[in-house]
């Protein structure tokens, strides 16, 4: 069945990624020499232990962080050492991010914070003249995650559940290319956290959206079409979901 | 827009930030009360100061004067026409004042000053400082209406009143001495006969003007007019604080005024002749006025005098061509932002080492630089408690962005750059000095409009007066809003608000995302 699909293109990659982070006196080589691609419209799942390097990588995949040795690629063009605005903007616009915690913003409502990376991307002019176009935008993907009844509410009147998706329809209001998502039932009960997986696979597939998803729970990462496992720094193990 | 956002609910929903807003507040509004009260005074001491001096004051070196005021005139008006509007010739000479108060002599140094009462109302507000021209005010109420016509120029008669005090008194006095004459009449022939010694005694206890000065050597007398009514030839009109003093009423409490001597009183006053040496020279005067500037250094200190009598007393009239001679000549000019011209123009005719030549804040030089000082200092000892209230801000600020930190990750993760980040901050700094500069204004000038009825109520609820206007000769606190000092101390501190803001706002700026979003 492999043999008769046709390959996608790779759409992110890491190409020998080393980093370390200084822990008092010592430094500690979390990733070490970590290679990794992704494909258009693949939908990946990177399991391992705690402190097995997972969400450092996709921090550096999503350019919340820069590696010490080694690059990122989007599209194959290198992207880790652009200038810092050119990263602010590809965070915008490319990735989309879904936290464990949701880390929403407290001041703001459902529909405001699902709102803020286009906040973030237009002028404040801009804003003003698009804003009941992009509030629509908004509303719907809130309609599709199933939070319309919750559009005013702040998150500290919500379940983590309903945070989640908020959070989800955050990542989704920029049009991202690439959803990296980051334990994202970690906080969850199974069944919300189920859902919460549900609604990722019906995006995979229907927007053929990337999706690079970090767990250390294999029920969850076998979801996904392709799981690799990160050990000690480096990529131990991959398995094809389909393959296996 | 996420700026926007974010600034404005930090400002709902971090009530810590009202302390950083009430601190610019009560900041301004002090410094807008301070400054205006300051500057309140400033004026009306600037205005009673040149009240009381004129544009521009030519006064020779010595008291002895020069000679030929017309001359003096002339040459000024010859150098700077164009530019004076009216001159006066004066004579300025220290004296003692003399008057008899509840049979008690008192005797006061004074500077005595010379004047044409018209010519001295066209160089300076003369008349708005005398009494009899202008209504007496209590809480606000007209307590005694003024007692000469609003088309009366200052002149050395007594007003319709004065003349009925000085009947009055003249007629008691009159009527005590024939008394005391026929008491003296009844007790005489009996103290002769039987003891002759006593009587020696009482004639020189009693003397036989009970009036008369011990010190002044009969010259005085001899001036005095045949008619009792009649005034002397001396007027003077007499600051209030020479012949007046405060005291407080025992039955309500309140600050009053006794008066010593008033309009139609008669003093004696003495100076110098003027010639090498100087000799004692003495007149009688009758007080036609008192006048009341409202400055105490020359409330207690002046006394205006009519020109001629002083000149003749202190012989300032010259035998051969029966010129009199004078000390200065007051101008008054067109425009005052001509002084410095005019002034030069004068030194250029009046001779440095006979003349000086200087403006009326030349004059008071010192009294006016004390003052500009003095509110300088103030506005900068002030400015440092918008200072201190920057330094709040400071610390709320960095509070603030430790609390938010996480925020800030979530921000950056989603696309938002240090700069976005940092001007959240400023925004935020600009913001609480905003409102707080506002409603700082707002306040500091409702307690600027009310200050009189504050400091009643001060004193009410206190029971000790905060504004003594026996001190500052003033009927209320003055105060002058000057537009730009409020717009400088508002804009100051939302100045100060904004740099109390940059460091916390770089902090912010700077923050690694990886670690802010891992921050518990």
């Amino acid at each position: 069945m492999n043999e008769i699909l046709p390959t996608p293109p790779v759409h992110l990659s890491a190409v020998a990624l080393d980093k370390s982070y200084r822990k008092g006196p010592e430094a500690v080589n979390v990733l070490r020499g970590v290679n990794l691609e992704v494909r258009k419209g693949e939908f990946l799942s990177i399991i391992g232990r705690s402190g097995s390097g997972k969400s450092t990588l996709l921090h550096l995949a999503g350019l919340l962080d820069t590696p010490d040795i080694g690059e990122i690629r989007l599209d194959g063009k290198r992207i880790d050492h652009l200038p810092a605005k050119t990263r602010d903007q590809l965070r915008n616009r490319v990735f989309g991010f879904v936290f464990q915690f949701y880390h929403l913003l407290p001041e703001l409502n459902v529909l405001e914070n699902v709102l803020a990376p286009l906040m973030i991307r237009y002028s404040m002019w801009e804003y003003w003249k698009k804003r009941s176009e992009l509030q629509d935008q908004a509303r719907e993907l809130i309609a599709q995650v199933g939070l319309e009844h919750r559009i005013k509410h702040k998150p500290s009147q919500m379940s983590g559940g309903e945070l989640q998706r908020a959070a989800i329809a955050r990542s989704l209001i920029s049009e991202p290319e690439i959803l990296l998502a980051d334990e994202p039932t970690g906080n969850l009960d199974v069944d919300t956290g189920k859902g919460i997986i549900e609604l990722l696979e019906r995006l995979n597939s229907e927007r053929q959206l990337t999706i690079m998803m970090v767990t250390h729970d294999e029920a969850i990462a076998r979801k996904g079409q392709r799981i690799v496992r990160l050990s000690k720094g480096q990529v131990e193990n991959i398995r094809d979901r389909v393959a296996s | 827009m996420y700026k926007m956002l974010l600034c404005q609910r930090y400002l709902r929903t971090r009530y810590i930030a009202l302390a950083s807003i009430i601190s610019v507040m009560l900041g301004v509004a002090t410094m807008i009360v301070v400054n205006s009260v300051m500057s309140g005074f400033g004026t009306q001491m600037r205005d009673r100061i040149h009240g009381l001096l004129a544009d521009v004051v030519i006064e020779s070196h010595s008291y002895d004067g020069v000679s030929d005021p017309d001359l003096q005139i002339r040459i000024a008006r010859e150098v700077a026409d164009g530019y004076i509007e009216a001159v006066t010739p004066t004579v300025e000479v220290y004296g003692m004042l003399n008057f008899n108060f509840a049979g008690q002599w008192i005797t006061k140094p004074v500077t005595l000053i010379g004047i044409e009462p018209e010519g001295k109302a066209k160089v300076g507000p003369l008349r708005s400082f005398l009494d009899s021209f202008n209504p007496v005010y209590e809480n606000g109420e007209i307590a005694r209406p003024a007692l000469r016509p609003d088309e009366e120029i200052p002149n050395w008669k007594l007003s319709p009143e004065a003349e009925e005090y000085r009947h009055e008194k003249i007629d008691r006095q009159k009527w005590y001495e024939s008394q005391l004459a026929a008491l003296e009449s009844e007790k005489t022939p009996k103290q002769t006969a039987s003891i002759e010694p006593q009587q020696e005694v009482q004639t020189a206890a009693l003397p036989e003007d009970p009036f008369a000065d011990p010190f002044f050597d009969g010259q005085a007398a001899e001036q005095a007019p045949a008619d009792p009514y009649e005034m002397m030839d001396g007027r003077v009109y007499v600051g209030a604080g020479l012949v007046s003093y405060p005291y407080r009423d025992p039955e309500t409490g309140l600050m009053k005024t006794m008066m010593m001597a008033r309009p139609g009183d008669d003093v004696k006053i003495s100076t110098v002749t003027a010639g090498r040496p100087p000799s004692h020279a003495a007149f009688q005067a009758t007080i036609v006025d008192v006048f009341k500037s409202g400055m105490t250094e020359y409330d207690s200190n002046l006394v205006f005098c009519n020109l001629e009598e002083l000149q003749n007393v202190r012989g300032m009239l010259s035998p051969a061509t029966g010129k009199r001679a004078i000390t200065s000549l007051h101008i008054k000019l067109k425009d005052y932002k001509d002084a410095e011209v005019v002034v030069e123009r004068l030194k250029s005719a009046f001779p440095p080492d006979q003349f000086v030549v200087k403006t009326w804040e030349q004059k008071q030089g010192p009294l006016l630089a004390a003052v500009e000082v003095e509110s300088a200092i103030l506005n900068v000892l002030l400015f440092l408690i918008i200072a201190v209230a920057g330094f709040g801000i400071l610390a709320i600020f960095y509070m603030i962005v430790v609390e938010k930190t996480r925020d800030i990750g979530i921000l950056k993760a989603l696309g938002a750059g240090s700069g976005g980040i940092m001007s959240i901050f400023l925004s935020y700094g600009l913001a609480l000095g905003v409102v707080g500069s506002g409603v700082g204004v707002l306040l500091g000038l409702t307690f600027v409009h009310y200050i009189n009825q504050i400091e009643d109520a001060i004193t009410f609820i206190t029971g000790r007066k905060v504004f003594d206007e026996t001190i500052y000769y003033f009927p209320e606190i003055p105060t002058s809003v000057q537009p730009s000092m409020v717009i400088s101390v508002a804009l100051g501190a939302m100045l100060i608000a904004v740099l109390a803001s940059v460091f916390p706002a770089r902090r912010a700026a700077r923050m690694h995302p990886v670690e802010s979003l891992r921050r518990e």
